[in-house]
């Protein structure tokens, strides 16, 4: 793992200066100032969802009243939601390694890329201030008509999220673009590694999706401080036309989050499964069939809404279709690892983590896509549940595996490993007794977003907030070794995964320009069956010398 | 020679060629405008519900908006594409007087637009036909007249901020030009900014019919 540590120099060493970093073009380093404002808020919003479990041990007052506990349920949602999921894996994971992949310098359009950045520090500021004078209490979702009334923050919280769906659609632009012009020679359509057809799925709902959501809000604020009553049933306005804006960029905006993790996982699976992936054409093209579908289903969080009979028939049906590139995926990653020489690093961990968890959150979907399940579930905690099996179980689980996968690349350095599987361990466990508890808590009929609660649900209430203090832990363990080896970690080499993409043919940490040459692209992103990396360097298995070297290494590969 | 040497300055390090940078550019500009359509489709569905909510109070309310001064402003932007679809020809063939000029005229035609849409806004305002709980006008039969205003100034107002927006970016190219910064071989801001203003004619072009000759 040590050897071919490169001396050149790296994007982190040079040029110096703080400055250098705020006014930098390069898209690895805005990558990271993105990482650490967008961890600020996954740190935010994780704690008050801690705050909100612990208030749940019991139906009696424990932390905060009732108001607070109002406040807190909704500023954990449109923090994570809004500031953390929805930009996490395109704008920090995405940013840095998406321009690596396809062997570019840089993103199409750097500075649009830097104004991203500054826009979403903006946007942020606003949820800050509103988080400051009154925060919000509606729900993430902030429907009509209480939204219109509420004496919370409202305004300056959908502001907010306004002006970060601008930087969504700037981030959006610059990835369908740089995809489609920057490719090194070589690299096909069909030789880009998976992950980068998952952000051009993203990026296509972003830039589809987040101008919808731009009107809608913009509508909202309208409505607050013009009492333009566009909503507003006493001035003519139809509430629920507020439902179907906001679900028609809220649900592609749920594939907005998943799409780039299912990327994530195409990539680790293959690389620690040491195997060709299973069915790459299907990987990729369900990706884009689900960015399809996903603009045909919003109806399915209006079920009890009033919408009419047969647009709910409709809608429910066509959420069913979800699941076949879903299953087309689940299926394809599957067959990957099957006679694959899988090995169990930490990112290998969180993919696994992944299959599991979204396995559960994919098929609960179904269930509550099903009309006269949902009528029977709406805003339960079997919801909570099944959206947290997804978010959290399936985005946040890939998001990880990212970070673990290519944290060594970013850094230059290698975390402690033993660490990293405990607290995969921790969260996985921790994880399941949260959130499994919550479905059934939900078929109980445990509605959610509720302060207080019957007697009869508190053994499971207390068992899943226990859950959810080992997330903590195991986020607070996550933090330290990853911090930790930014410092002090081992020295990685190019290729410390053995990995086939072009990010790992260039120094870890990258060069400020990414590749000292343009690199040609001849090999497909996962040709395990004819290549082998031995020591940075691939080894073809065809080849006719190196074939005797790559027979050699078997050999004294089997003999340990 | 110097042509070339010229037209590579203008190449960013992350680009191969001068011809792959405008066609990125070109590229992100077209996305751009699918989302300035997107924005708009919220209230063009807006109009539609509405409408078909209430399809009488649609005809009698547009009945107070003038015909005459929206056909005015029609023509106005039209001429305005024009003008600028033939500065930016101008740049093409080396004529950057002529491209000066031109700019200059489409600001001139982006302004009269706004000063009529000034003076409409201003009677109706005078008349209280206004959206939402401001609407206080009283002559106009049929349920809920308010929801047509709201969603006329919503659209026209939207409309109105984009020709603002678009007068700021022709002003940039028209520096641009002014300093000598285009040629035949690099031009690509200024295209991408008529694209954007063909775009915002484009929208006009859709609202003029749906808000001013219904029925």
């Amino acid at each position: 793992m040590t050897q071919a540590i490169s001396d050149s120099v790296s994007y982190l060493d040079e040029p110096k200066g703080i400055k250098s970093w705020l006014f930098t073009l390069d898209h690895k380093r805005i990558g990271i100032l993105y990482m650490w404002s967008i961890m600020v808020f996954f740190f935010i919003g994780g704690m008050m969802a801690l705050i909100v479990r612990t208030e749940l041990l019991a139906p009696e007052q424990i932390l905060v009243s009732a108001d607070a506990y109002n406040q807190l349920f909704t500023l954990h949602g449109a923090i994570m939601i809004f500031l953390f999921i929805i930009p996490g894996i395109p704008a920090i994971l995405g940013n840095y390694v998406l321009p690596l992949m396809i062997g570019a310098k840089d993103v199409a359009f750097p500075r649009l890329n830097l104004a991203s950045w500054y826009v979403y520090i903006i946007g942020s500021l606003f949820a800050i201030y509103s988080l400051f004078s009154g925060a919000v209490d509606t729900g993430w979702t902030f429907y009509t008509p209480y939204s219109t009334q509420t004496s919370t923050s409202v305004t300056a919280m959908t502001l907010g999220a306004f002006i970060l769906g601008f930087s969504s659609i700037f981030t959006g632009i610059n990835f369908i673009v740089t995809i489609h012009k920057l490719r090194a020679p070589g690299m096909t359509w069909f030789k880009m590694p998976l992950f980068v057809w998952a952000s051009y799925a993203t990026a296509v709902i972003q830039v589809l999706a987040t101008p919808v959501l731009g009107i809608t809000l913009l509508l909202l604020i309208f409505e607050r401080v013009f009492g333009i009553g566009i909503f507003d049933p006493a001035l003519g306005g139809d509430p629920v036309l507020y439902q179907h804006f906001f679900w028609f960029y809220s649900h592609p905006a749920v594939y907005i989050m998943i799409l780039p993790g299912m990327g994530i996982i195409s990539e680790v699976i293959t690389v620690f499964s040491r195997k060709k992936i299973f069915g790459y054409t299907a990987i990729a093209y369900s990706s884009l069939g689900i960015a399809l579908v996903s603009f045909l289903v919003w109806g399915h969080h209006m079920f009890t809404s009033g919408q009419s009979e047969l647009a709910a028939m409709i809608f429910s049906f066509l959420t069913f279709l979800v699941g076949i590139p879903s299953g087309i995926k689940m299926f394809n990653w599957v067959a990957t690892m099957y006679k694959g020489s899988i090995s169990f690093e930490s990112p290998m961990l969180y993919t696994l983590s992944f299959l599991f968890l979204f396995a559960i959150g994919g098929f609960t979907g179904i269930m509550l896509g099903a009309l006269s399940l949902d009528v029977h579930l709406h805003d339960t905690y079997f919801v909570v549940a099944h959206f947290h099996y997804v978010m959290m179980g399936g985005t946040v689980m890939a998001f990880l595996a990212g970070v673990h996968y290519w944290w060594p690349k970013i850094w230059g350095r290698m975390y402690n490993e033993k660490l990293a599987r405990i607290s995969a361990a921790l969260l996985f466990i921790g994880f399941n007794m949260t959130f499994f508890t919550q479905f059934i808590l939900g078929t109980k009929g445990m509605p959610r977003r509720y302060y207080s609660y019957l007697d009869q649900y508190q053994p499971l209430h207390a068992f899943s907030s226990y859950g959810s203090f080992i997330i903590g832990i195991a986020f607070f363990i996550m933090g330290y070794y990853l911090i930790h080896a930014i410092f002090k970690g081992q020295r990685v080499g190019k290729n410390p995964w053995g990995a086939l993409t072009l990010e790992w043919t260039t120094t870890s940490p990258p060069p400020p320009h990414n590749f000292e040459q343009t690199p040609v692209v001849t090999d497909g992103p996962y040709d395990y069956d004819r290549i082998m990396i031995v020591g940075d360097e691939r080894v073809y298995k065809d080849g006719p010398e190196e074939g005797k070297e790559i027979a050699k290494e078997v050999d004294s590969e089997s003999k340990k | 020679m110097e042509h070339v040497l010229k037209q590579d300055t203008h190449v960013a390090h992350h680009f191969s060629d001068a011809e792959q940078q405008r066609d990125s550019a070109k590229l992100g500009m077209w996305i751009f405008l699918i989302t300035e359509v997107l924005l708009f489709s919220g209230l063009f569905t807006a109009y539609a519900v509405y409408r078909a909510w209430h399809p009488e109070t649609f005809i009698n309310a547009h009945k107070f908006l003038n015909v005459g001064l929206g056909t005015l402003n029609t023509v106005v932007l039209i001429t305005s594409s024009v003008t600028i679809a033939l500065g930016i020809r101008s740049i093409q063939v080396n004529r950057r007087k002529q491209a000066i000029g031109l700019f200059i005229a489409t600001l001139v035609l982006a302004a009269a637009f706004l000063v009529v849409k000034y003076f409409e806004y201003s009677h109706k305002t005078h008349l209280g036909q206004l959206p939402g709980k401001y609407y206080t006008f009283t002559g106009i039969e049929g349920t809920d007249p308010q929801v047509f205003f709201s969603v006329y100034f919503l659209l026209t107002g939207l409309h109105g901020l984009h020709i603002v927006f678009g007068m700021a970016a022709i002003t940039w190219i028209l520096i641009r030009t002014i300093n000598n910064e285009f040629s035949p071989e690099y031009f690509t801001p200024a295209e991408n900014v008529g694209l954007y203003w063909h775009l915002v004619d484009l929208i006009w072009i859709f609202l003029f019919p749906l808000l001013y000759l219904i029925g």
